[in-house]
């Protein structure tokens, strides 16, 4: 489904990305780790069409077509998400509104069904019970005056809405407390299906106790240096990130050959 | 100069021909000659002066307007009509076309007992003449500026009294439509309005402004307001007239003790508008919200001048002014809060907020405090921005087109405002407007 082949990406001309490559597949669920500045977040970004980010070289296919030449709306409706390590504020714009919009842009673009306010309202009820939402935040403006708390579970409320083929949460877990990451991860997971796939961009191993990957990349220096499964964060979480410092600087892994 | 002249001479020669015709009390007529002499003194402003140094009205000096007839019938049916009308004052509204009082579509069947809804016309020769002998022209004058001078000698002809008794409650918003409908020739037209509300009054008026025309004319009106203790006055202000009109206006209010002043001003159409606001807080404990939308597109100029007079001690005074400037548009935000001496305790807040769509529209905002009194609060702000390409990004990354994320961010901003109107007529008007010019996809 999602090809990245030696991807090099920049932002204010500095390189963050120095060949990225990553293949997943429908039904999987792929966890990027890493220090801080290793790149996951641009590596999130890039995926997502950010302006500020440049990608100067490789590829990057999804369902085989050329993601980077699609604007980012063109990327959402073809089914790629991101939720945002910080979320942005829209003063003005309801959640409800906002929510049936972001829908009806994609069934349009399917040639399917658009939703009219009450319509939409009993799918929105519907799906906001998949992350405990207050049906109180609906009618508020988008993520204005949310807790972190509320504006992740939001986030995970716009992917249950928009049902992407790929999702990627960048940092989805940071700040969250114990009964919010539980909320969130159980969220994805019953949004997790054999249709669709999952990176999950994470600095903590905390998160992959929730959702359970299939996969576990180690990205450092902007490229990824180990791949593994699952017991790779294990590894990772007793190990930390020290031991990267020699590994980044050797030649990229298998993962990158 | 020779333009200017010929110019006065015509609102000179048309005023005398409507003195004639009047059965107008004397002191009116010497308050309109008086005004007209002081209007071809002065003539109109010019951008030499510092208050009108963004705002050149010399378009409207150069034009021929022909000032309105004050009677007859308008050839509008009541079908034509219907669209201006608001639910909520179906039996409180009183409908102008073209300056000349409409009894057939206006009616007052919702307005309790004693309180006076009224065409300027009939009230100078009604039983509240008094009244209108004391107040009018007492905020709004000759020596106001040349456009009140000029006003002031058309006052009466076109316009409306309103009078609130002691202790009235009118639940009824009051609609003054004023409303512009084609012309064998460019019009001028002077609404006046005058408000009187008594101790422990409360009203709630709409001054609307609206048009079935494209075509250019002169809508030049003055409002003054009343407000004595205790008392409470919600006042609309809206300027949906035709993209071709000149619209100027101006708005005084005197607050007595613990009365509250609250005005909300829209402004969408005109070529060239202004709106001069000259508030006064005169007695304690009096208390005003001035709020403001300006939505401007390619070719219009919309100017607000506002002065919120702090003269008496525990006074706090609100204002939020909020403008989008789209196309080749330019706005002027220049608001005062003056601090008197003796107003300790004032607490006063202004922001003026502009989202620009257009690298070609402009704006110049002045937010002014001046402070002659230490034990105040005050604060004040101006900001001036384009969308935010984060917030662009974010809409984009959930799969909405750049058109309509521009759109739906641009009614965000809008929406402090609009969440604020209370009548539901008014701000679906306004939704509708905001919409149309964005060409936007949204319902509900």
């Amino acid at each position: 489904m999602l090809e990245i082949k030696d991807l090099h990406a920049t932002v204010d001309d500095k390189e963050i990305l120095r060949g990225v490559s990553l293949t997943v597949k429908r039904g999987e669920v792929h966890a990027i780790m890493g220090p801080n500045g290793s790149g996951k977040s641009t590596l999130a970004k890039v995926l997502a069409g950010h302006p500020s980010y440049e990608v100067i070289s490789g590829e990057v296919l999804f369902d085989g077509k050329n993601l980077l030449e699609l604007d980012p709306d063109e990327r959402a409706r073809e089914g790629v998400f991101l939720a945002f390590q910080y979320p942005v504020e829209l003063p003005g714009v309801s959640n409800a509104q906002f929510l049936r919009l972001a829908y009806n842009e994609k069934q349009k673009h399917l040639g399917e069904e658009e939703l009219d306010p009450l319509e939409f309202k009993d799918l929105l009820a519907e799906r906001a019970k998949i992350v405990e939402m207050d049906a109180g935040l609906m009618s508020r403006s988008v993520n204005e005056g949310f807790s972190g708390g509320e504006k992740k579970r939001n986030e995970i409320l716009q992917m249950a809405v928009l049902e992407p083929e790929l999702a990627v949460l960048d940092e989805t877990d940071s700040g969250l407390d114990i009964d919010a990451l539980r909320i969130v991860s159980e969220g994805v997971n019953r949004l997790r299906g054999p249709d669709n796939a999952i990176i999950l961009v994470t600095h903590y191993q905390r998160l992959l106790n929730y959702i359970v990957p299939d996969f576990v990349h180690v990205l450092s220096k902007g490229r990824i240096v180990r791949s593994g499964g699952k017991e790779l964060a294990l590894e990772l979480e007793e190990k930390g990130y020290d031991w990267l410092k020699e590994a980044s600087d050797e030649q990229p892994s298998a993962a990158n050959a | 100069m020779t333009q200017a002249i010929k110019e006065e001479s015509l609102y000179g020669a048309a005023l005398r021909r409507m003195q004639d015709k009047t059965d107008s009390p004397s002191w009116i007529k010497r308050l309109r000659e008086s005004a007209l002499e002081r209007f071809e003194e002065t003539g109109f402003p010019t951008v030499d002066q510092e208050d009108w140094k963004y705002t050149n009205v010399a378009p409207i000096a150069r034009s021929d307007f022909a000032p309105a007839s004050p009677a007859g019938v308008a050839e509008i049916s009541g079908e034509a009509i219907r669209p201006y009308a608001y639910a909520e004052s179906s039996q409180s509204s009183l409908v102008f076309v073209n300056g000349a009082y409409q009894s057939q579509f206006s009616t007052l069947a919702a307005l309790p007992e004693g309180v006076v809804v009224a065409p300027l016309s009939e009230a100078l020769t009604g039983a509240h003449e008094p009244v209108l002998r004391e107040y009018l022209a007492r905020a709004i004058n000759a020596e106001t500026d040349g456009f009140a001078a000029l006003n002031t000698a058309f006052a009466g002809q076109h316009g409306a009294f309103i009078y609130l008794p002691t202790g009235a409650q009118v639940e009824t918003p009051i609609h003054l439509l004023f409303l512009a409908t084609e012309s064998e020739q460019p019009l001028a037209v002077f609404p006046r309005v005058l408000i009187v509300a008594e101790r422990e009054s409360a009203a709630t008026v709409i001054e609307d402004y609206q048009t079935t025309d494209e075509a250019a004319y002169f809508t030049n009106a003055a409002v003054e307001v009343f407000v004595k203790e205790n008392a409470r006055v919600v006042h609309y202000k809206v300027q949906h007239e035709s993209d071709q009109a000149f619209h100027i206006a101006a708005t005084h209010a005197e607050l007595e003790r613990s009365s509250v002043y609250d005005l909300t001003t829209i402004t969408l159409g005109a070529r060239l508008s202004r709106h001069g606001i000259n508030i006064k807080l005169a007695h304690e404990g009096a208390e005003c919200w001035v709020d403001g939308l300006y939505l401007v597109g390619d070719g219009q100029h919309a100017d607000t001048h506002s002065l919120i007079d702090h003269i008496a001690p525990h006074c706090p005074s609100h204002q939020l002014y909020k403008g989008i400037l789209d196309g080749k548009s330019r706005a002027v935000f220049n608001g005062k809060v003056f601090v008197h001496k003796d107003a300790r305790q004032t607490d006063a807040m202004q922001t003026n907020k502009n989202l620009l769509l257009s690298r070609e529209a402009r704006i110049d905002t002045k937010p002014q405090l001046e402070i002659f009194n230490d034990d105040v609060k005050c604060a004040h702000g101006a900001t001036v921005g384009q969308l935010e390409e984060e917030e662009l990004f974010y809409l984009a990354s959930r799969g909405l087109h750049p058109e309509l994320a521009r759109n739906l961010l641009t009614y965000g901003f809008a929406e402090e405002l609009v969440e604020k109107i209370k009548i539901e007529s008014i701000k679906k008007q306004l939704d509708e407007a905001i919409l149309n010019r964005l060409h936007a996809r949204l319902e509900a």
